[in-house]
């Protein structure tokens, strides 16, 4: 059973292995000058202003935070998609219990504002 | 045969391994290619008409240009995370397309004793392989925005990682409803059960009965791969080139190829799931790849024709499109096929 999964990971490691030969052998072969000024992170071309370890805004947590809990339910409803022939009627329905108490938190999410991009 | 050698099933499997990867890297240096192409005849214009014939062989001259650039890394940079950001990119995306079958069998003229299928591999759960997959390709993007230490790179990659987050959501409950007409996991019993017609000339494509899925399928499989109209990570004239504005040399060419190869990958799944992958009349079973081919490149001259027509959205436009729009209907669009499929039978 495991074994047809041994083709993915040996398409992994030939893909990165790959990826990180091109690197390495580019860095072999190109010439290397650095000086302070190539060193500088890009911006615009004027001296950088700070550092870029600053803070951001927080809606990229609250999406990552949505995404966790619509994702769980995503993985939820691929085995149920496939085995619906056998739930028949009492699937379908405990589905849609089941998403009913989602819905609730989605536009309880929605009403906070949480999926509004603009402050 | 020599008694060190593997068995020639074992052997023929490499090679198919070998051959896929080739494939993979050759199809994005001529999307490369026919990207430029097609935006060049779009814009009335040539394009690039120097390097072989029509230009063809311009992806590789970048490739060997690129290859002697200097490669740079700013001193502010995480020095680990910057040097594996674009191997984890580059592998995501070359990694989803092992479950893909693009053919029927072959026992190469003869030469095996056991036909072996055209596909890296067939697993019974390879749905849930790609959408596993394809969400480790966030990880390279992240990593490369933030380890950058650039004000643009990190931007890019939040984005980045937000749009797709947003999108994938879509993504996943549009396949879930091809799953349950299918009844499995397994893209090839996928494929296989689109084979045959409706009234002898409607192939029975999944396109058909779930062309609302079809669709939410499409749109966020751009916005997954990052193209326009979705390209925000990107968005040259705000955030120069976002996650990868810090990358030179090869490793910024790792992006870029797994850029293109994730629009490959899309496209077969799109191909598989919604167009019944290598299926099509005339052609004999051992050219059935062909099929598989035209479908998998019509579907990236629409990325491309796309991406050279409309415009860019606007980020907040984006996120309300993914969040309010597009789940909502995803979920709709799969009660709507658990009920009809119940209903009918």
């Amino acid at each position: 059973m495991l074994t047809s999964y041994v083709p993915i990971f040996i398409f992994i490691v030939i893909a990165a292995a790959f990826a990180a030969f091109t690197i390495v052998f580019a860095r072999l072969v190109s010439a290397q000058k650095p000086n302070a000024i190539k060193l500088e992170p890009y911006e615009c071309g004027i001296e950088a202003a700070g550092d870029a370890r600053d803070r951001y805004s927080i809606r990229y947590y609250l999406i990552a935070m949505l995404f966790v809990i619509f994702d769980v339910e995503t993985v939820f409803m691929f085995p149920w998609a496939v085995s619906l022939g056998k739930l028949a009627v009492f699937g379908l329905i405990e589905m849609l219990l089941f998403l009913f108490i989602l819905v609730v938190g989605y536009f309880y999410a929605w009403r906070k504002g949480a999926l509004e991009w603009q402050l | 045969m020599p008694a060190w050698l593997p068995p020639p099933a074992v052997l023929a499997h490499l090679g198919l391994i070998l051959v896929v990867f080739n494939m993979l890297v050759l199809s994005a240096a001529f999307m490369v290619w026919m990207e430029r192409k097609v935006c060049a005849y779009i814009q009335d214009r040539n394009g690039p008409n120097r390097v072989g014939f029509e230009g063809v062989l311009q992806p590789f001259a970048d490739v060997i240009k690129l290859l002697f650039k200097e490669e740079l890394r700013p001193k502010a940079a995480d020095a680990l995370l910057f040097a594996i950001a674009p191997v984890i990119s580059a592998a995501a995306a070359f990694a989803a397309f092992a479950v893909i079958p693009f053919g029927t069998s072959t026992t190469l003229w003869g030469l095996l004793d056991q036909p072996i299928p055209l596909q890296v591999t067939d697993v019974n759960v390879a749905v849930l392989v790609i959408f596993a997959i394809t969400s480790m390709g966030i990880y390279g993007i992240v990593l490369a925005g933030w380890s950058s230490n650039s004000k643009y790179s990190l931007l890019g990659g939040l984005r980045s990682s937000a749009q797709m987050i947003s999108y994938e959501l879509s993504y996943g409950l549009a396949l879930a409803a091809v799953i349950m007409l299918a009844g499995s996991l397994s893209l090839r019993e996928i494929v296989l059960n689109q084979a045959g017609t409706w009234w002898g000339f409607i192939p029975r494509w999944y396109v058909f009965l779930q062309p609302i899925g079809f669709l939410i399928f499409m749109t966020a499989g751009v916005a997954e791969t990052n193209r326009a109209p979705f390209d925000f990570p990107e968005a040259e004239q705000e955030l120069v080139a976002g996650y990868h504005t810090e990358y030179s040399s090869m490793s910024f060419a790792m992006f870029f190829l797994a850029e293109y190869v994730n629009m490959v990958t899309v496209s077969a799944v799109a191909t598989s799931l919604f167009l019944g992958g290598w299926l099509g009349p005339f052609l004999p079973d051992w050219l059935a790849w062909v099929w598989f081919l035209v479908k998998v490149f019509l579907i990236l001259f629409f990325y491309v024709w796309m991406r050279w027509t409309l415009p860019r959205y606007r980020y907040d436009q984006l996120m309300e499109f993914g969040w309010k729009y597009l789940l909502p209907v995803a979920v709709l669009n799969l009660l709507a096929t658990a009920a009809l499929i119940l209903w009918i039978g």
